[in-house]
This record gives C-alpha cells, sequence and structure tokens, in this order.
C-alpha cells in the first residue's frame, strides 16, 4: 500500500442553478488573457446537450481516455506511445476552435466614435481570432437552459447511447446542470499523452498541472483528456488548464468557483487513496464494475493501519485529521450518494457529482401528487427511466440501478427531514428502506442541506516547512528584481516569451496596466476591483461590486483626486 | 591557392554562425524556456495542416539522414562495405529525390496555408516570415543540388563538401574544396550556415525538443513541491543557514 493525499471536490448538482458564477469568476481570474478567450477552466452546461466543446462525449470520434486492450491492459484511446508519437506533426483528434466558439468582443469604440446619425450606432460582434466582424454562432454555453431542444439534442452523445428510450416531447423533456473543471484525476491520460513529461501530479495533494517551461506545445494532451479540459493556449503555443486554484489551496482557501458559488453546492476535502490500487481499479473488465473500483481506492482514513501507512508515507499529522473530516470522503464512501463523471474513461475522475432528483421530484409534483412522499418518490424513481438511464450514462457508465440507489437515499432524506420539521416522529422505516440509519440521514442532511462553510471546506494549508517549494516562490526568477527583465514586459520573441511571472507578479502587472491604459478594451475601472485569487471571502471589501447610483454621490473622494466616478460611467 | 573571400565565406563566416548557433541555444534555453514552443495553429485550421506538416516533417527528417550520411560518412567507408559509386549515387538520388519532392510540397502546402488562412497568417511573427523565406531557400537549392549536380551534371560532393564539411568540425579547414564546388552548392551551403545563425531565434528550437523521451517514461509523471527546492534561483545573500556553497 502506498497513501497519497489528493485534493478532491464532489458538487451536489440538485442545487445547481445554472448561474455561470463559477465560470465568471474562474475566467476573471485564470483565462481573461488574450490567447485563453476561448478557454473556460470551469463551465456550466445544460443537460442533456452537446456540451463544451461540443460532442466531447463521444469518445469514439474524440479517443480521449482509456481503454483495455485485447489482453486487458489499460492503454490510451488515441493509441500507444508510438502511434502517439507518429501522429505528432498533425494531431488527428484535436478540436478545432469552431469546436469550442470562435470567441469575439463588440466594437464597443463605434458607440463613443460615430459620427452624428439618423441611427443610434450598433456596437458589432468582432472575432478575437480573425480581429473581423463576425456573425456569433455559438459559444461555451449557447445552448443554456434548452434542455437539449430538437435541433441540438440529437448531437448529444449520451442522449444517443439511450436515444430509442427517449422521445423528445415537450412533456417528457427534463434538464439539470452539469458543472465541470479538470478531473484531477489519478490516473491522467492528458499526462500520459504527454510527449515531453510536462504534466504531472503534485505528489502532496494531487493536483494535476502543466510545467509552462517544459511544454513544447505538442498538443496531444488536447486529445488524451476525455473531458477536453486542456486547453491549447494559441498565443503562447502552450497548454493550460485548471489549476485547482492551488495558490488558493495552499492557504487553506477554496477555490475561486467554489469560493464563489452561490448554491454552496460545491465541497472540497482530501481523499487518501492507494497509490499502488489506481492501475488495478482502472482496468476492471466490467464497466459497471468501475465505480465501485474506483470506490474502493480510496483508503478509509479512520481505519488505524491507514493512518499508520499514511504517516509512514509522510503524509503531515493535520492532513490526515483533514481527512478525516474530509465531506469529500463522507459523500462518496460513507453515505455512498456521489459518483465519478464518466468513470468510463478509466481516469479515475476526482470531481465527483451527486446526482440531481429534481428532474424526478418535478415530474411527479406536476402530477399534482406529493413530490416529497416516500412513496411516490420510490415509484417515480423506478419508474421515470429516462432521466434516471441519462444520469446512468454520465455517471455509472450506464449501471441504472446504482444511480436509482443514490436517487432513493435522496427521495429518502427528503421524507424523513419533512416529518422532523413538521414535527411529526421521524419515521425510522424511511432510512432503514435505503439501508440508513436516522442519525446518518441527519448528518447527510446537514451537509447537503445546510452546507456550513466550515463543513463544505476542509482544506488543510500545505505546510512551513514546504514552502520553499510553494509555486509562488518556485517560479520566481532571479530576474524577477525591481526593475529587471522578468519583472513583466515581454521577451524579445514576442509576449509569449520569456520566463514565467509567479502569479502575484502577474496579478500586479495586469493591475497596473489596467490603471494606465485607456484602450477599449480595458474599462478604466478595474483598477479598483478586488483580486479574487487572494480574497478570503470574508466581508465585502471596496471595489468588489461595481459603484451603485447611490454611491456615486456621497462617495468620499478618490485617491487621484477625479472626484466620483471620473467620467468613466457608464461602464461598458 | 586561397583567396581572402574564400577564406571569409568557407571559414569565417562557418564558424561565426555555428557558434551563435551554439551560444544563442544556450542562451535562449537559459532565459526563454517559455517561449520554447512548437507554436502550433493547429487550433485554428488542420485541413491543410493534416496534409502538410507531416508532409513536410517526415521529408525534412528523411533528407536530415540524407545529409548524416552524405556529409557524415567519408566516401572510403562505405566503399570499404563493399558499396560502389552507382548503388550510392542511386540511392542518394533516388531516396533524396522522393523525400525532397515531399518536403517541398509539403513546405508549399504549410506557406499556402500560413498566407491564406486569416487566424493563421495573423499569428504569424516577422521572425517567423523571414525564416521560411531563408528555409525555402535552402531548400529549394538543397533539392536543385540534387538536381543539377547528381542527374544533370555531374559532382562527386563526397570528395568536396563534405571533406571541407566535415573539415570545420575536425579543425581542418579546406576552404579550397568549397572555392571549386558548382554554384549552387555553394549558395546552399552559405544558406543553409545563415538558417544555423538564425535557428535559435526562431520557432525552429522546437527541434531539440523532440520528446524521444516518451518511449520510455513512464505514464504519469509525478513531482514533488520539495523537488523544485533550489531548483529556481534563490536570491544571493538568502541561502538557508547549513546550505552548501553553490556558486
Amino acid at each position: 500500500m502506498r497513501v497519497m493525499a489528493q485534493m478532491a471536490m464532489v458538487m451536489n448538482l440538485d442545487k445547481c442553478i445554472g448561474c455561470h458564477t463559477c465560470s465568471v469568476t474562474c475566467k476573471q481570474t485564470w483565462t481573461n488573457r488574450s490567447g485563453m478567450e476561448y478557454a473556460w477552466f470551469n463551465n456550466v452546461e445544460t443537460r442533456p446537450g452537446q456540451g463544451y466543446p461540443r460532442t466531447y462525449e463521444d469518445q469514439e470520434r474524440w479517443r480521449g481516455g482509456w481503454k483495455l486492450d485485447k489482453r486487458g491492459r489499460i492503454t490510451l484511446k488515441a493509441g500507444g506511445r508510438l502511434k502517439n508519437l507518429a501522429t505528432i506533426f498533425s494531431s488527428p483528434k484535436m478540436p478545432s476552435i469552431q469546436d469550442y466558439y470562435e470567441p469575439w468582443t463588440y466594437d464597443y469604440e463605434t458607440l463613443t466614435n460615430a459620427p452624428l446619425q439618423e441611427h443610434t450606432p450598433v456596437a458589432r460582434p468582432k472575432s478575437l481570432i480573425t480581429g473581423e466582424a463576425m456573425a456569433i454562432s455559438w459559444s461555451a454555453n449557447w445552448d443554456d437552459d434548452l434542455a437539449g431542444g430538437p435541433e441540438l439534442a440529437p448531437s448529444d452523445p449520451v442522449l444517443q447511447k439511450v436515444s430509442d428510450k427517449v422521445k423528445l416531447e415537450f412533456e417528457q423533456t427534463f434538464m439539470f446542470y452539469l458543472p465541470r473543471i479538470c478531473e484531477h484525476c489519478l490516473n491522467p491520460s492528458c499526462a500520459a499523452s504527454c510527449p515531453s513529461g510536462a504534466i504531472y501530479k503534485r505528489s502532496e495533494d494531487g493536483i494535476v498541472l502543466v510545467d509552462q517551461d517544459a511544454c513544447r506545445g505538442w498538443r496531444k494532451c488536447v486529445t488524451g483528456c476525455p473531458y477536453k479540459k486542456i486547453y491549447f493556449n494559441h498565443r503562447t503555443g502552450k497548454a493550460e488548464k485548471c489549476t485547482f486554484c492551488f495558490p488558493r489551496v495552499e492557504v487553506g482557501l477554496p477555490t475561486v468557483c467554489a469560493e464563489t458559488c452561490v448554491g454552496r453546492l460545491r465541497y472540497i476535502g482530501l481523499v487518501l487513496y492507494d497509490a499502488d490500487a489506481v492501475l488495478e481499479a482502472a482496468s476492471v473488465e466490467d464497466e459497471h464494475d468501475l465505480v465501485d473500483a474506483q470506490r474502493r481506492v480510496l483508503l478509509d482514513p479512520h481505519d488505524p493501519g491507514v493512518v499508520r501507512e499514511a504517516e509512514g508515507a509522510g503524509i503531515p499529522r493535520d492532513w490526515i485529521q483533514a481527512a478525516q473530516r474530509s465531506p469529500v470522503w463522507s459523500l462518496i464512501n460513507r453515505y455512498e450518494v456521489a459518483l465519478p463523471l464518466h468513470p468510463e474513461y478509466r481516469t479515475l475522475p476526482m470531481v465527483w457529482y451527486i446526482p440531481p432528483l429534481s428532474p424526478v421530484v418535478d415530474v411527479v409534483s406536476g402530477t399534482g401528487e406529493d413530490g416529497e412522499d416516500r412513496g411516490n418518490l420510490f415509484a417515480a424513481i423506478e419508474h421515470l427511466r429516462i432521466p434516471v438511464e441519462y444520469l446512468a450514462e454520465l455517471f455509472t457508465a450506464g449501471d441504472t440501478a446504482r444511480v436509482a440507489a443514490v436517487l432513493k437515499r435522496l427521495a429518502a432524506m427528503r421524507s424523513y427531514m419533512r416529518d422532523i420539521n413538521l414535527g411529526r416522529d421521524p419515521d425510522d422505516s424511511i432510512p432503514a428502506a435505503v439501508g440508513m440509519e436516522g442519525e446518518q440521514v441527519y448528518d447527510m442532511y446537514r451537509l447537503l442541506a445546510l452546507a456550513r462553510y466550515e463543513e463544505r471546506y476542509v482544506i488543510p494549508p500545505a505546510h512551513a516547512e514546504q514552502a520553499h517549494g510553494l509555486e509562488e516562490l518556485a517560479t520566481e526568477c532571479s530576474l524577477d528584481y525591481e526593475g529587471g527583465p522578468g519583472m513583466g514586459g515581454w521577451g524579445p520573441f514576442g509576449e509569449g516569451s520569456g520566463g514565467t511571472a509567479s502569479v502575484a507578479v502577474e496579478n500586479f502587472h495586469a493591475l497596473k496596466q489596467r490603471q494606465t491604459t485607456d484602450t477599449l478594451a480595458e474599462p478604466t475601472d478595474k483598477d479598483k476591483r478586488v483580486n479574487l485569487l487572494n480574497w478570503d471571502g470574508k466581508g465585502r471589501p471596496e471595489g468588489l461590486f461595481p459603484p451603485g447610483p447611490g454611491d456615486a454621490r456621497g462617495a468620499p473622494e478618490r485617491r487621484d483626486g477625479t472626484g466620483p466616478d471620473g467620467g468613466t460611467d457608464p461602464k461598458p | 591557392m586561397t583567396t581572402t573571400p574564400d577564406l571569409v565565406l568557407w571559414v569565417v563566416v562557418p564558424y561565426a554562425c555555428l557558434a551563435v548557433f551554439a551560444v544563442g541555444h544556450f542562451w535562449r534555453y537559459r532565459y526563454d524556456k517559455f517561449g520554447w514552443t512548437t507554436l502550433s495553429s493547429q487550433l485554428y485550421e488542420s485541413r491543410l495542416l493534416r496534409w502538410g506538416s507531416p508532409l513536410f516533417h517526415f521529408g525534412i527528417l528523411a533528407v536530415f539522414l540524407g545529409h548524416v550520411m552524405g556529409l557524415g560518412i567519408p566516401k572510403r567507408w562505405t566503399e570499404a562495405i563493399g558499396v560502389s559509386q552507382a548503388l550510392y549515387h542511386f540511392t542518394a538520388v533516388g531516396i533524396g529525390a522522393v523525400a525532397g519532392f515531399c518536403t517541398v510540397v509539403g513546405m508549399a502546402i504549410l506557406i499556402y496555408r500560413r498566407r491564406t488562412v486569416g487566424p493563421v497568417f495573423s499569428a504569424t511573427t516577422r521572425m517567423d516570415k523571414f525564416m521560411y523565406l531563408v528555409l525555402a531557400v535552402v531548400i529549394l537549392l538543397g533539392l536543385s543540388n540534387t538536381v543539377a549536380g547528381n542527374i544533370i551534371g555531374h559532382y562527386d560532393y563526397r570528395e568536396g563538401v563534405s571533406v571541407w564539411f566535415r573539415g570545420i568540425f575536425r579543425f581542418d579547414p579546406h576552404p579550397e574544396l568549397m572555392a571549386q564546388a558548382p554554384l549552387t552548392f555553394q549558395a546552399h551551403g552559405l544558406a543553409a550556415f545563415l538558417l544555423f545563425a538564425l535557428w535559435p531565434f526562431t520557432r525552429l528550437v522546437h527541434v531539440f525538443s523532440a520528446p524521444v523521451g516518451y518511449l520510455w517514461r513512464p505514464y504519469i509523471v509525478y513531482r514533488s513541491r520539495e523537488d523544485r527546492l533550489g531548483g529556481g534561483a534563490r536570491r544571493r545573500g538568502w541561502d538557508r543557514v547549513g546550505e552548501r556553497y553553490r556558486r
């Protein structure tokens, strides 16, 4: 047994309202740079739908993830090492920018520069790839809230697998939201596909990162990742991906997407796993056994044997304690309500999902029956095959019984807690029907429904004695002294050259540039913006929200002395 | 009889270009690892790239191996293992012509793509354009050598250019051999050395990242944060107590 720690996440899909706050704050923090305009480290998809990039889940087309070869050993679906190198000059299965979407901005300048004319000037969309005027036809969430829709749904790869039962009739439609980030897999196929060995898994917390100095832009990782969560920065020629907000996690703060989630549906915590068991779990033959195998790779942090091994492996004591309090461990293996996304890709993803019960409740309520009555709900879960089969294709490689079991537990929790809330005697036969005890259901209710901050996020900070290894220091460049060549600015080969700047330095320069620029793309009020990367979620710092109409009048004088608003309103 | 221009062209220029090549790469790697990339434009366009890029790259790899054989291996070695002049000539011209043809066709597709596909063209730097020009000149001159020197005329480069080329690395320069070579061979050699001098400052550096190590490294790379301890430069004067003297 080789115990390792992994930072993991669980998302409770029942609570996702599809507001995209996570996507927007993530983008503001990590990908609002040229070259990454089209990239969303966090995106929210409406399911059924095609996803982003379009139809990425169709692995017969995109060849992402792992598969079993004839001898039962796992191998990259895109091909082995030799084939991977042989196709290096033109990657055969890489999505084009059109498969994501062509990013654009608006020609806001026209609004102020246009000469006096009869008609109001219009800010036309302009492609950020070609610079030409363009017609917008797709985006990262173009099919938002459409529940598939008759034109798009037939191309949903998940829906296709269950399509013989699905009639896309209005009365039978259902939908839910699926927020996605990088899965930080235990068996990452992106890392396995990287010819340069630039993608690595941090042995302390399992976060998968791209070494920007070692990446050579062979773009094999884009093909290798079945979730298409590696993005090719077309300006710098390097792969980039979700970082699990490691600068925040290292100091004990949740990721930006989790911190800003208004639905409080994300849970972050440590899990301990057996690194020696990963390969075996990924190679299980029957796809329906994959979920169980992946659950078993995670070790019980309360088991004294595991604790001993973990201490032997050098995992600090407070990290083990954090693993014991981990909400992620509880949701996956104690309550058994969290499921991995597409276990059949065999990457052992570490962002797990609690499937949504809402489509079922909605249908039951829609018939005029009591949507929270146990009998009604249990019967509905059994009979509403369409959502259950769809969820099963997402989370259990098609095993409907397992999804139904999870939904029943969630339904049981609703029924059981309703009795308590209405002051009736709790009915212990409800938890018993789903193999739980009343106390356990109550704990699950606390975690899922109350979802207190300290219980949702149990993140042990990185250790001071490891501080020198922390990325902020490690990427420090000897040229980064004040005014030195490393302090921002471009290298001799354009903006993509020169050493990497640490996040703090980069932010500093980005803010300074915004303060001094007066170009169209960068509104002048952004210098007062709060940097979400190091905001701890406490209080309401100045500049978190743009000044409202009330603030403008009585606001204290700005430090630049221009008085309220300085003529920058209205904002674009 | 070696004249001063010959000495400059066939001794001074090659050594100067090779020096720039070596020092330039060292400097670029130390200073600009982040800029060391293929800078692929496949995200923008892949229909033309699918044909052009493999044609060009596999072609140029074969051309490179041909040069290793033609320039690197002395004539008497191949004769010693019984390869006759006719056989050598036949293989070299045959393979060389096919590889050269693939390279030129691939390059033509790639240049056409770079010029006509909007996003690709706007992602092209001035250095890229200059590099493409020099590279195209070198390749076309080289192909013309195969045609002019082997098929139309008869110039045995293995007793001229090759000896001169190896002499450069043995510090035994023979400029007179180049002075006697046909004009296209002279031009090809000179343009090639110019390309070498340009090399470290272009995207061509990605040649040296050819990821052969991928064939035997483990699939999943684990890296510890502590790996970086001392990997990046700590500021002078900030070494920890007890740390060994590093500079």
